[in-house]
């Protein structure tokens, strides 16, 4: 069985009338996961013997009509703690981490009936643009075996893109759904800064992450929203406004909607390809009876800069809880307490995430604390500024997600500042805290390019009304990767 | 603007961060360490002069909740994640440097 052409709420009715039990829906999701685990290596861990005991648990009891993802199995990103199976973050540090408590998105998951059929592999601590910096190897782009699946969020990506699942969890930093999303032809959202718990998300840029569904299409995307969304007395920065149904204006149509295209997304560095399937996009937008004006955020250049600063500093304070004390992994011999700390962290974490803890302990040490991580702050709120005034006049910001394809395995893993570049479409949004989608919007190359949506905050309805409409009117949806492609 | 990063510098910091490079690393990471550094100074071009600067986009003001543990007597679980433990308690090597050269 492929899920490539079904949606959560077409299986959900056959799961209903019985047509299809969840057992033999779950079965076959292992059976997909185990055949292309090889070649993807889209997971850490799979949780066979658990998801199986659920699904014969559901079988006897009726998939309750009112749960539309009771029984559907879906991939939680490995930096999402879970009590059933380990949570490394894809670092040697937490090889052997098992938490006793499930993040709350996981615990919403378990209360909605969803099957947490797996960790899904990602880019150390999710510090990386292409999952190559995963301690359990890299992940491979369906589309393509040579190319990178983009990152952090490779695994779920993948295994989404290749029809394994047809949800998965990932966290966006940077841009760390969206981009991975684009690399792959699916749809990944990261909500409004505050619209989802971040506990027992393994913590890297506190003010910068968050959670969010990778599906492939734009409604069962606003359905997985629905049921992780919503305040968290856990997570003091989760918002206590109203949770609306995501899905709710999916299927209006778009008339009269104002839209925004920042001429710096279109600016230098973005693909030529790249930026066709953006212009055609703006076409379309405008057939379907939407404005689409250019307009400027001059200081998204510096989006990249800020974003360095501000989350490496984040990083380096929330990987000091990482001392090879308490749990995860510890360096053998050693002379004394420093040397555990510093022979288990040096051993422990991989060069990237090495990088960034230093950039972090630079801008925040003495002398250079106005220098760097005060004057990436100011740089934010001016950031901040061009989109409220861009907001002022219009509902929506769309440009590229990303500004190339997905590229070779190995051609900038060790060029860290050009890696960095790739996500200089999607920091803005995080660093402003916006939400924003990526929705497949042609190919480039062979491989699939995203169109990125960006919505006021707390405004994902608009967002994924405007990506439905895009959508149905796009022939992307039926553009899949083929199978066992090198 | 190339900026002049030392490995002295760069040694320092990684003292700061509880890190250690070998001497092929410190090279890597040093000329990384200045293409970063060099990225970053490109907020010089930005005027921010009286400009707030923003540390957090939450919504949210401070929330208060009862101060009741929720989840009590975990120590076995707990315990099981410690790399090393004995008679209930986590172990770690003894603070005070024992060895010939301290």
């Amino acid at each position: 069985m492929d899920f490539l052409n079904t949606s959560v709420r077409e299986l959900h009715q056959k799961l209903v009338n019985k047509e299809l039990t969840v057992t033999d829906l779950v079965k076959n999701t292992l059976k997909s996961i185990e055949s292309t685990q090889n070649d993807l290596n889209a997971y850490i861990a799979v949780n066979q013997e658990n998801a199986l005991k659920k699904a014969a648990e559901l079988d006897k009891n009726g998939v309750p009509e009112n749960e539309i993802w009771a029984g559907i199995p879906v991939a939680v990103k490995d930096n999402i703690v879970t009590i059933d199976l380990p949570t490394t973050a894809a670092s040697k540090i937490l090889e052997n981490f098992t938490s006793i408590y499930d993040a709350t998105v996981v615990e919403r998951l378990r209360e909605h009936q969803a099957i947490i059929i797996g960790k899904a592999n990602l880019d150390e601590f999710a510090m990386g643009g292409s999952t190559e910096t995963s301690y359990f190897g890299t992940v491979k782009n369906p589309w393509d075996h040579t190319k990178v699946p983009g990152g952090s969020s490779g695994g779920s990506a993948a295994t989404v893109s290749n029809g394994d699942v047809i949800g998965a969890l990932g966290t966006d930093t940077g841009g760390s759904i969206r981009q991975p999303a684009s690399f792959t032809g699916v749809v990944g959202v990261k909500p409004t800064y505050g619209r989802v718990s971040r506990y027992g998300a393994i913590a890297f840029g506190s003010s910068l992450d968050q959670i969010g569904p990778l599906t492939r299409n734009v409604r069962d995307n606003a359905d997985l929203l629905n049921i992780i969304a919503g305040l968290d007395e856990h997570d003091m920065t989760s918002s206590d406004r109203e949770v609306p149904d995501f899905a709710s204006k999916i299927g209006e149509d778009i008339k009269g909607m104002k839209i925004a295209l920042p001429k710096e997304y279109l600016g230098e560095g973005i693909d030529e390809d790249v930026k066709q399937v953006v212009l055609g996009a703006a076409e379309k937008f405008k057939a379907l009876g939407a404005t689409v004006e250019e307009v400027s955020l001059p200081h998204s250049k510096y989006g990249v800069a800020a974003y360095y600063i501000i989350g490496s500093s984040e990083a380096s304070s929330n990987l000091q809880r990482f001392d090879g004390i308490r749990y995860g992994y510890r360096a053998d011999d050693v002379k004394n307490l420093e040397d555990v700390y510093v022979k288990t962290r040096s051993e422990g974490f991989g060069d990237e995430v090495k990088r960034r803890i230093m950039l972090g302990t630079y801008s925040l040490s003495a002398g250079y604390f106005d220098a760097y991580f005060k004057k990436a702050a100011q740089v934010r709120t001016l950031l901040i500024q061009d989109f409220n005034r861009i907001f002022e006049n219009y509902d929506l910001i769309i440009g590229p997600t990303a500004p190339t394809p997905a590229f070779k395995i190995g051609a900038e893993i060790d060029d860290p500042t050009t890696m960095y570049m790739n996500d200089l479409l999607t920091i803005p949004l995080n660093l402003a805290g916006l939400p924003a989608m990526s929705v497949p919007a042609g190919m480039a190359d062979g491989m699939p390019v995203g169109l990125q949506i960006i919505a006021k905050s707390f405004d994902e309805v608009t967002m994924y009304q405007a990506g439905a409409a895009f959508e149905d009117n796009s022939d992307m949806k039926n553009q899949h990767p083929g199978k066992g492609n090198d | 603007m190339a900026n002049q990063i030392s490995k002295e510098e760069v040694q320092h910091v990684a003292e700061l961060a509880k890190l250690e490079f070998n001497a092929t690393d410190l090279d890597k990471f040093t000329k990384q360490f200045e293409d970063t550094i060099d990225l970053v100074n490109t907020l010089n071009e930005v005027d921010t002069e009286g400009v707030e600067p923003t540390f957090s986009v939450t919504d949210q003001v401070d929330r208060m909740r009862e101060d009741v543990a929720v989840q009590a007597n975990q120590k076995d679980a707990l315990l099981k994640n410690a790399p090393d433990e004995e008679d209930g308690f986590i172990r770690v090597p003894a603070i005070i440097d024992e060895s010939e050269e301290a």
